[in-house]
């Protein structure tokens, strides 16, 4: 049986949400992303260090926009860094993607290629091993397109 | 003496006109109007989205299609190697099609004359990743338009719609692309509406795209009606753009936002 | 079978990390979009990938619909001996796809 993964039981809930959202169109404000984060840290709180989010300062399209995390840890047994995860507060549905880790991985650094929906605060959770954790954000602009090109057409 | 003289700088003037397209000067392609992250894209061999298509491209190349069961690689090798050069010509003059046609026409016409198959959609997963493939062999050769007198007609409408105000901005493609280029609209630089990189991945459609549909898109940014796909007007456009781009070198497939 | 490649370097050192590069195609329909008659266009993403050096798992993701279409994502690996390294993926309708790529190790 294939565990159902997060972000399906997350889509069927926010069916709702998704409804309301599409009806304010693409400008929406940012959301409280803090019960996002405690569902994961379960009250933990995480230090504000020791992760690196590398965004462009100013995005041409929100469409494809290049992320770089780097967390600081010695990937040991240990010591490593289990999982990272990537939340986008103006985002219709704000938690992006997570990256599971471990020791083999030897340095705790993910890219990957994430849309945003409108200039926002990015913000990457590391989950430690230990039951610790560690929060980065980052400030992103994002500019729209010129000549509104009609994406079907 | 003196009306002599003028009459034949006048005359000369006037062929040079009808002669060469006017270019921009120094001649930059798309990418150099693209952010730095888009430039990145595109360099990269593996990471560009667009040999997604490429690669899809060359397996379709290898596969058997239509009621004749040929593969394109059955007539033209399997790497496509002697694809190289050949996208760099188009809009060509095609005797066997009494016509002048893109790329992707000419594509269709092998799927459909040679192969025996129905014709590839526009825009069609098959016919991009076909499109992409063969553009991907003539990556890093310049530019060399059609010379053939068959392609005078096809240029002359090209360059007429290219200086034709259309739509309801009322905009030719020179106002932006000759006239403009460098400046930015709505905060994104105006390229010099160079056709090299084509076809390309863009961020905008999150997917692959010809250079038709580039096209139509520019019509619909200055709230024109479109041509449809296959239109002889947008292949007289392309040809005017590929002669205009003359030596500009292909980094086909492209990025762009 | 949904297309995609993997890309480690041609030759790695022994315990030192080497980047793993991954690039999938698939649209990554968020649900939100509209078709020319309005119609909203289905969700439709890809939504995990995982990857295994000597059979071992090294490395997981679950994507969202906040990931760009033709998803890439990379990461830092460290491999002992050279090895297989095999990544999978699939999509919220059942489609998968598979992708591998020789670990070359040379001593350190």
């Amino acid at each position: 049986m294939r565990r159902r993964s997060f972000f399906a039981r997350v889509a069927a809930l926010a069916g709702v949400a998704a409804v309301r959202v599409r009806a304010q169109g693409r400008f929406q404000p940012p959301q409280d992303i803090t019960p996002l984060i405690n569902e994961i840290t379960k009250g933990v709180a995480p230090e504000k260090k020791g992760v690196e989010v590398e965004l462009p300062l100013l995005v041409e399209n929100g469409n494809t926009v290049p992320l770089r995390v780097r967390v600081a840890s010695p990937m040991t047994e240990a010591d490593h860094v289990k999982a990272i995860h990537v939340f986008a507060e103006r985002n219709p549905r704000p938690r992006v993607a997570s990256f599971y880790l471990g020791p083999a991985c030897g340095k705790a650094e993910v890219s990957a290629r994430i849309r945003l929906a409108g200039t926002q605060q990015v913000t990457v959770l590391a989950e430690l091993s230990g039951g610790r954790f560690r929060v980065g954000p980052r400030d992103v602009l994002v500019t729209s397109g010129a000549c509104l090109d009609d994406a079907s057409l | 003496m003196r009306l002599v003289a003028l009459a034949a700088v006048l005359a000369t003037l006037a062929c040079a006109a009808q002669d060469g397209p006017a270019r921009p000067s120094p001649l930059e392609g798309g990418s150099e109007f693209q952010g730095a992250e888009i430039r990145a894209m595109q360099a990269d061999a593996f990471g560009n989205p667009g040999m997604l298509w490429v690669d899809r491209g060359a397996g379709l190349w290898r596969s058997p299609r239509g009621a004749r069961e040929l593969s394109c690689a059955s007539c033209h090798g399997a790497d496509g190697a002697s694809m190289k050069g050949v996208s760099v010509r188009y809009p060509s003059y095609v005797a066997s099609l009494g016509g002048v046609v893109d790329l992707e026409q000419r594509i269709n016409a092998c799927v459909t004359g040679n192969q025996g198959a129905p014709a590839l959609a526009w825009e069609s997963q098959e016919l991009l990743s076909l499109s992409a493939f063969v553009s991907s062999r003539s990556r890093g050769m310049p530019i060399v338009p059609d010379p053939s007198r068959d392609m005078d007609a096809a240029y002359a409408r090209g360059r007429a719609i290219y200086f034709q105000r259309q739509g309801q901005l009322n905009l030719a493609c020179t106002n932006c692309h000759d006239a403009s280029w460098g400046k930015r609209l709505l905060s994104e630089p105006i390229s010099q509406g160079h056709p090299a990189d084509w076809p390309a991945y863009r961020l905008e459609w999150q997917a692959m795209g010809s250079l038709e549909r580039r096209l139509r898109a520019c019509y619909l940014g200055v709230r024109a009606e479109m041509p449809p796909y296959g239109s002889p007007d947008l292949v007289a456009l392309e040809a005017y753009l590929a002669r205009r781009a003359t030596g500009l070198v292909s980094n086909a497939p492209g990025v762009r936002r | 079978m949904i297309l995609g490649k993997v890309q480690v370097p041609a030759s790695v050192k022994a315990g030192e990390p080497f980047e793993v590069r991954i690039l999938v195609q698939h649209p990554m329909e968020t649900g939100f979009r509209r078709d020319a008659d309005g119609h909203a266009i289905a969700l439709h993403i890809l939504d995990r990938i995982s990857c295994t050096l000597g059979g071992k798992e090294v490395f997981r993701v679950e994507l969202g619909s906040g990931m760009s279409a033709n998803p890439y994502v990379a990461f830092f690996a460290i491999a002992a001996q050279s090895a297989e390294l095999a990544v999978e993926w699939g999509d919220d309708r059942g489609d998968t796809g598979r992708a591998t790529a020789l670990v070359n190790v040379v001593p350190a």
